[in-house]
C-alpha cells in the first residue's frame, strides 16, 4: 500500500523539473562533499596501513629527539656506539644505523638539492635498511663492503627531469661537491623524496659531511617470537643507562609502525572531523532547501489537497503524501551524491598515482557507507518536510477547493 | 415515502462566517431531507447559499448550529479523519471545475479514492476500468487529463465518483463548464445511474433546464428554503 503513496509525488517531482534540480543540487552537494571527504580520508589512511603492514611490525625505530626527521636539526647526537648498545640489548635481531642529509646534487652542470642517505654496507644490516625503506636493486648492484666513492641513485635520476639528461650506470656525480660513481639504481618507489634519494656507504657519508660516527636514525628488528613493546622498553632503558640519563629525560625516541600509524590516524581523523562538519552545515542548508521547495509544492496544490480530501483522504493520508515527497528529494539528492563523491574519490586518487606514485592513496568503496547515506539523506529529507506536510494536511477541504 | 431510507437529513443547519468584525450568515436554518433513491435538485440564484450548502451536504465542512445525519449518524460533530473516510465510502463528488488531478491518467484518476479507501490493487484496477468502460472511455483510460476534452473529463470524474460504490452522488453544477451536447451526455449518464443504478443523487446549480431531470427540486434563496416540489407536487 504504501507504494500507492509514491506515484502522485514522484510525478510532481518530475513536473516541476527546474524546481527539482535546483533542490537535489542542495542537498546532493553537501553529500557528495561527506561522501568524498570519508571515502578519501578513509583512503589514506588504508594506503598508510598498507604501507606499514609492509613494513611489518617487529620494527623499532630510533631517533634523537627534536629536529624534523632522522636527527635534522636536532642538537642530540646518536653514534655507533649507541648502535652497538642496541644490538647487545635482549631481543634485538638485527640493527642498523643510517645518516641524512640534505646535499646538493650535480650532473650535467645543473645543481639539484635532495636527501642523501648514509647506510652500512654490511650485508644483513643493508638488507634491513633496504626492507625498512622498500629500496630495491632495478639497475647494477648493491653497495658492498670496500666501497668509497660510490652512489645509488633513486629512480628519478634514470629519467631527464632532473638534470635534463639521464643519469647511467657509470657516471659520476658531484655529492656535495664531492665525485661519486654511480653503480646501481633503485626502483621506483612512488614517493618524490623517496625517489630522488641516493645511498652511500656510512664512512663515507661521515667522510663527506664531516659527522665521522655519527647515525641518524637507527632500525632495529626484534627477534621474532617478543613483544615487539616489550623489545622496545628493554632498548630504551639499555641506551639510557649508556647516555647516562635519568628516567623521562631520554633524549631519543623509539617508535613502532603503529605508533606512526596511529599518531597519523588521529591527525587525520581530526582533519576529517573539521571538513566533515562543514560539509554538514552545508546539508543542513540543503535541507532548509527542501523545506522551502515543500512549502511552495503545497502552496501550489492547494486545491488538489482539497480534491484529495474530498475524494475521502484522511489528514494522515495527505500528510504521508508531501512527506514521501521530500523524502524523494532527500533520496535523489543523496543517491546523485553519492554517485558523485565516490566519483570524485576516485578521481582524486588517479590524480595522485599519475602525478605521486601509488603509495599515497588507496580508495575502497564502502557499501555500508553507500547504504547508510541513502538512509540518512531520505531522512533528512522527510524530516524537512515535516512542517510542510503537516501544514498540508491541516487544510480545510473548503478552503482549499475555492483556491484558484 | 413509507419504507425509504433517508439518506441526508438536515436540521435547523445554520452556517455563520466571520470575515473580520462582521458575521455573515449564510445559511439560516435549513431543512432537507433526501430519501435512498431520490434524485434531487437544489436550484437557486448566486448568493443564495448554494455551494455552502453543498458543502454542508457533502459534509466538506461543519454547520455553525444545527445537526447533519448522514444514514442516519449526526456527524455534525465528527472529526475531520472520521468525516473523511465517510465521505470516501458514501459520497462521489462531481465538480463544475472536474478537478481530476493533472499529473495522473484518467485510471489512476478514477482509482485514486480507493487508493484512499485501502483497497487491493487488483480489484480497484479491474473496478476502474469497468467503470470507464461504463462512460464510453476505455479507449482513454492512459491519458492525461489534458489530452481529454471538457466532457470526456467530467465523464473521469463520473468514474471517479462511482468507485467507492458510494450511495449519494453529489454534483455541483457538473454541466456549467461543459458545451451543451457534452453537458446533455453528463445528464443523461446521471439519469441512468440513477434510474438503472439506483443511485442517489444530489444535484446543485442555477440553471433551471436541469429541473426537468429531478423528482426532487429543492428552492433555495438567501440562505434558507423557499419551496419544495415532488414529481411537480409542491410543497
Amino acid at each position: 500500500m504504501i507504494k500507492d503513496y509514491f506515484i502522485i509525488p514522484w510525478r510532481e517531482i518530475k513536473r516541476r523539473r527546474l524546481r527539482s534540480w535546483l533542490t537535489l543540487i542542495g542537498v546532493f552537494i553537501g553529500i557528495a562533499a561527506i561522501v568524498s571527504l570519508i571515502t578519501l580520508g578513509q583512503g589514506l589512511e588504508n594506503a598508510i596501513e598498507g604501507q606499514f603492514q609492509a613494513l611489518g611490525k617487529d620494527k623499532l625505530f630510533i631517533s634523537p629527539k627534536g629536529g624534523t626527521f632522522a636527527g635534522i636539526g636536532s642538537s642530540v647526537v646518536m653514534t655507533e656506539d649507541d648502535l652497538e648498545v642496541i644490538k647487545r640489548t635482549a631481543g634485538v635481531k638485527r640493527a642498523t644505523g643510517l645518516a641524512y642529509a640534505s646535499s646538493g646534487y650535480e650532473f650535467n652542470e645543473v645543481v639539484r638539492f635532495n636527501f642523501v642517505s648514509g647506510i652500512s654496507t654490511e650485508p644483513d644490516e643493508r638488507a634491513l635498511a633496504g626492507e625498512a625503506q622498500t629500496w630495491k636493486i632495478a639497475q647494477g648492484r648493491n653497495l658492498e663492503k670496500g666501497d668509497r666513492f660510490k652512489v645509488i641513485l633513486g629512480y628519478e635520476y634514470t629519467q631527464d627531469t632532473l638534470f635534463e639528461k639521464a643519469v647511467e650506470l657509470g657516471d659520476t656525480i658531484l655529492i656535495n661537491g664531492r665525485e661519486f660513481k654511480v653503480i646501481g639504481f633503485l626502483e621506483k618507489i612512488g614517493s618524490p623524496p623517496d625517489d630522488q634519494s641516493g645511498l652511500i656507504p656510512l664512512d663515507t657519508f661521515g667522510e663527506v659531511f664531516n659527522r665521522e660516527d655519527e647515525v641518524g636514525y637507527i632500525i632495529v628488528q626484534t627477534q621474532p617470537g617478543d613483544d615487539p613493546a616489550v623489545v622496545a622498553a628493554e632498548v630504551n632503558e639499555e641506551l639510557r643507562k649508556s647516555r647516562n640519563l635519568d628516567e623521562g629525560e631520554e633524549d631519543f625516541t623509539i617508535q613502532t609502525p603503529e605508533q606512526f600509524a596511529e599518531a597519523f590516524g588521529v591527525v587525520l581523523d581530526v582533519i576529517q572531523i573539521v571538513l566533515i562538519g562543514i560539509a554538514a552545515i552545508s546539508l543542513f542548508v540543503g535541507g532548509i532547501g527542501i523545506m522551502n521547495t515543500m512549502y511552495t509544492s503545497v502552496l501550489q496544490r492547494t486545491k488538489e489537497i482539497g480534491i484529495m480530501k474530498a475524494l475521502g483522504a484522511k489528514n494522515s493520508q495527505i500528510l504521508y503524501l508531501f512527506l514521501i515527497e521530500s523524502g524523494l528529494y532527500g533520496l535523489g539528492g543523496g543517491l546523485i551524491g553519492v554517485i558523485l563523491g565516490i566519483g570524485f574519490a576516485l578521481l582524486v586518487e588517479l590524480a595522485f598515482v599519475v602525478f605521486l606514485g601509488p603509495a599515497f592513496l588507496s580508495v575502497e568503496i564502502d557499501l555500508l557507507l553507500v547504504a547508510g547515506t541513502l538512509f540518512f539523506s531520505f531522512l533528512i529529507g522527510c524530516l524537512s518536510g515535516l512542517a510542510p506536510a503537516r501544514s498540508a494536511s491541516k487544510q480545510k477541504p473548503v478552503d482549499s477547493l475555492r483556491y484558484e | 415515502m413509507a419504507g425509504k431510507k433517508t439518506v441526508i437529513e438536515l436540521r435547523d443547519v445554520r452556517k455563520t462566517y466571520q470575515i473580520g468584525e462582521v458575521s455573515l450568515e449564510v445559511l439560516k436554518g435549513v431543512n432537507i431531507k433526501i430519501d435512498q433513491g431520490d434524485f434531487a435538485v437544489i436550484i437557486g440564484p448566486s448568493g443564495s447559499g448554494k455551494s455552502t450548502l453543498m458543502n454542508q451536504v457533502g459534509i466538506l465542512d461543519v454547520p455553525t448550529s444545527g445537526a447533519i445525519f448522514l444514514e442516519g449518524k449526526d456527524i455534525s460533530k465528527m472529526e475531520e479523519s472520521q468525516l473523511a473516510q465517510l465521505r470516501g465510502r458514501k459520497i462521489g463528488f462531481i465538480f463544475q471545475q472536474f478537478n481530476l488531478i493533472p499529473t495522473l491518467t484518467a485510471l489512476e484518476n478514477v482509482t485514486l479514492p480507493t487508493i484512499f479507501q485501502n483497497v487491493s490493487e487488483e480489484k480497484r484496477v479491474q473496478k476502474a476500468k469497468d467503470l470507464l468502460a461504463k462512460v464510453g472511455l476505455a479507449d482513454r483510460m492512459h491519458h492525461k487529463p489534458t489530452e481529454l476534452s471538457g466532457g470526456q473529463q467530467q465523464r473521469v470524474a463520473i468514474a471517479r465518483a462511482l468507485v467507492n460504490d458510494p450511495d449519494i452522488i453529489l454534483a455541483d453544477e457538473p454541466t456549467g463548464n461543459l458545451d451543451s451536447t457534452s453537458g446533455q451526455q453528463v445528464m443523461d449518464l446521471l439519469a441512468t445511474l440513477h434510474g438503472q443504478g439506483g443511485k442517489t443523487i444530489i444535484l446543485i446549480t442555477h440553471d433551471i433546464e436541469l429541473v426537468r431531470y429531478a423528482k426532487k427540486i429543492i428552492y433555495l434563496k438567501d440562505g434558507e428554503v423557499v419551496k419544495v416540489k415532488h414529481n411537480g407536487v409542491e410543497k
